[in-house]
């Protein structure tokens, strides 16, 4: 048994998956240590905001004020002038400001901004446009009047009794302050979601949630699997092939159909997340069975089977003592490939509604799930679903390059 | 010469066999489709009737519902009855009205979405299937780059659920680059016809759905290939070819061939795994197959289009195996052999 561990950990391909999935399983483990709190608080009021650092905006006025010798409207300029805006700059001056088309570079701000100056009038008719498109023009030339403004702000307060205006302070262009100095900062590592919650410690409660999920899912497979490939493989006869007529029937009639038919029809209240784990464990133990059968088939004649039996032992015993230890790394590698079919059939399910439907616990695929709702997709709000793809992914390939890497060990053909 | 008509006579036989097993499965899976969800404690018509009659506060209305449905779904008469009423229904193509979309019937909303999917997964799946066997292939014989990085970085891409892959090709070539559409199956200002345009618009919403398929497959198919062809290569016929001075072009060929053979029965296996992911993946880009027919009943509870599609996609895996077996049936000289005596 050590010397086979010993051989398993001398297998690259092994200790890579086994690293990487421990990565990821250390990582569910530690950071709820680590940064305690519920993980599926909504705590932004809007959805899907941007991954970064935020900080209190009441606080920054307050704070002290550093003036540092940096020319900091210009590189606000750059950043506030966005390509469409540019481009309908250009747009504008080559119809109607008289300038060639090909003497406008979009790129340089500066000589942009000058020629905009220069040759953009709100006394210009604008000819030939929709209303609608004059109107978007109008507006185009106030937000650049805006965004080159370079007076400074000014804070103010409103006075209780009077209801006026008083200014409290100036903030000029070249005004910062110190971001450390500011208490209430949050930061959120990959944004949050669209429910506000914080998609780092989200994804790290569902990833928990997941491989629950493909463990549960992956023990009772291996337990049925294992069971029934026992029984058929040993007992033969009748037995096997009726065995192997449901093994075959649930082979060729696709899980996922099934899978689709029970969670539907156990309806939402009672979907929970042991019963998801427990339906997708029961309708993914055909190929746990197949393998384990024929190694029985191939197993039951050999000597110490046969002397076995000849002291009498019983069946139980003699599947268990003589006939288990030789299937044992097929076991374990069935079981390893179970769970991740089961993080995957979870995800799948949950993406057609049919996951678990606690409010109590996110999973990846619910975490999916919920970025399709709100079309994450579509909104380019990327940091609500890529973490989650990648996670599976890492899962899900770790535990295939375990599987693989154990395959080389036990089956010394396939070495290369 | 003599020996065609004892082959012919084999396959006959195998194929007999392999329709027979095929019908009988047909026959249970549509008695599992039956029966799974009248088998789940509190029936599927109780939730139905309470949804239909929420917010009713006549009695006498909500019990005129709870007839109706009862007497739709059959209950009042005995299992076996409502069982062949249902099936024989069924194979006829008559899988009742939708709810959701009363009264469009289910048979319908099917068949307006089957084309859709079998259009976009067949291409898919053989593609991906023979370009991870071709990636395999060469892996294993010439080792070099396709060994060491082309080959796991694909087999890092199969490990991505297909609708994940989905979401990152919509995210890369839709949103960002803009190079593709980023759903349907055509603009939104056509109606299906034949003219270029409508062709030209579902090629070009077809590339998106169709590579987030092909390329979570190549991976698995290839490392399959890889190994089985390593094996070959180590095979003792091999080594003897060498020594008696054979091609190396033609012994590559033999191997291939034997190693293809595992990898054809592989893909039949699989084929109900790789159909169930192509069909989530479908959603991503609101293909209008059969995926997104089931997501929509499965939100709006459209219980019979719900049935209707798992029946349909069980078919379907059902008629892509027999096929493949068939193929095999072809291909492998053992099954002829065996079916001889």
């Amino acid at each position: 048994m050590k010397n086979m561990i010993k051989q398993v950990f001398h297998s690259p391909k092994f200790v890579v998956g086994f690293v990487m999935f421990m990565l990821v399983f250390l990582t569910v483990l530690i950071y709820p240590l680590i940064v305690t709190g519920d993980p599926l608080e909504m705590i932004g009021n809007g959805a899907f905001f941007e991954p970064g650092t935020y900080v209190n905006v009441d606080e920054v006025v307050d704070s002290q004020q550093y003036k540092l010798h940096i020319d900091a409207k210009s590189k606000k300029i750059e950043k506030d002038l966005d390509q469409t805006t540019r481009d309908d700059m250009k747009e504008w001056l080559s119809k109607f400001g008289g300038v060639e088309e090909s003497s406008i570079d979009t790129k340089d701000t500066a000589a942009l901004l000058k020629l905009w100056q220069d040759h953009y009038s709100t006394d210009i008719k604008m000819t030939g446009l929709t209303a609608a498109k004059q109107k978007y023009f109008k507006r185009l030339g106030d937000t650049i009047v805006d965004i080159v403004n370079d007076e400074d702000l000014s804070i103010a307060e409103k006075d209780k009794e009077s209801g006026e205006l008083k200014e409290k302070t100036k903030i000029g262009s070249n005004v910062f302050a110190r971001v450390s100095s500011i208490s209430n900062r949050k930061t959120f590592i990959l944004g949050t979601d669209n429910f506000g919650r914080d998609v780092l410690g989200e994804l790290v409660s569902a990833t928990k949630t997941s491989l629950k999920i493909g463990f549960a899912a992956g023990i009772v497979a291996t337990l049925v699997g294992l069971l029934l490939g026992l029984i058929a493989g040993y007992v033969g006869g009748i037995t096997d092939d009726i065995i192997m007529f449901i093994t075959n029937l649930f082979t060729v009639i696709p899980s996922f159909v099934i899978l689709i038919l029970i969670s539907y029809s156990i309806g939402n209240s009672r979907r929970g997340v042991g019963l998801v784990a427990i339906i997708i464990g029961i309708t993914s133990w055909t190929w746990t069975t197949r393998s384990v059968r024929s190694q029985v088939i191939s197993l039951r004649n050999r000597d110490h089977v046969n002397l076995s039996k000849l002291s009498g032992h019983s069946m139980f015993r003699i599947m268990i003592c003589d006939i288990l230890p030789y299937i044992a790394s097929y076991v374990v590698m069935a079981f390893i490939l179970q769970i991740s079919t089961g993080i995957l059939s979870e995800a799948q399910l949950s993406m057609l509604g049919l996951g678990p439907s606690t409010a109590k616990n996110a999973t990846l695929g619910l975490m999916m799930n919920w970025a399709m709702q709100c079309s994450a997709y579509l909104n380019g709000k990327w940091w609500a679903y890529f973490p989650v793809i990648l996670v599976i992914a890492i899962i899900s390939f770790s535990l295939n390059l375990m599987n693989t890497g154990l395959d080389q060990v036990f089956n010394p053909q396939l070495r290369d | 010469m003599i020996l065609w008509g004892d082959i012919l006579k084999g396959l006959k036989r195998y194929y007999g066999q392999k329709i027979i097993w095929y019908l009988v499965t047909l026959v249970f899976a549509i008695i599992l489709n039956f029966a799974l969800p009248r088998c789940m404690p509190g029936n599927p018509v109780a939730g139905l009737v309470g949804k239909a009659a929420s917010g009713m506060t006549d009695a006498s209305a909500t019990e005129k519902i709870q007839q109706e449905y009862t007497e739709k779904f059959g209950l009042d008469k005995s299992m076996p009855e409502q069982f062949f009423k249902w099936a024989g229904a069924a194979i006829k193509g008559d899988f009742g009205v939708s709810f959701k979309e009363y009264p469009k019937p289910v048979s319908e909303i099917i068949s307006e979405s089957i084309g859709w999917t079998i259009a976009l997964q067949l291409p898919a799946i053989l593609v991906g299937w023979f370009l991870g066997n071709l990636l395999g292939a060469v892996a294993a014989y010439m080792k070099g780059v396709f060994d060491k990085v082309i080959l796991p970085v694909f087999l890092f891409m199969s490990n991505i659920p297909a609708f994940g892959m989905a979401t990152i090709l919509l995210f890369v070539f839709a949103i960002k680059l803009g190079w593709f559409p980023a759903s349907k199956a055509y603009g939104y200002d056509l109606i299906p016809n034949m003219s270029w345009t409508f062709i030209g618009s579902v090629i070009h919403h077809y590339w998106l759905p169709f590579l987030s398929v092909v390329l979570v497959t190549i991976g698995g198919q290839a490392i399959g290939m890889r190994s089985m062809s390593i094996y070959e290569l180590n095979a003792d016929y091999v080594k003897y070819s060498r020594f008696l001075g054979i091609k190396d072009r033609k012994i590559v060929g033999y191997v291939f061939k034997n190693a293809m053979l595992p990898q054809i029965t592989g893909l039949a296996m699989s084929i109900g795994t790789m159909m169930g992911g192509a069909l989530v993946a479908e959603i991503i880009f609101s293909y209008p197959g059969i995926g997104s027919a089931l997501l929509a009943a499965i939100t709006g509870q459209d219980y019979p289009v719900i049935s209707a599609c798992t029946l349909i996609i069980t078919i379907m895996v059902l008629l892509a195996n027999l096929f493949v077996e068939i193929i095999y049936g072809l291909i492998d000289p053992r099954i002829k052999a065996a079916q001889q005596d």
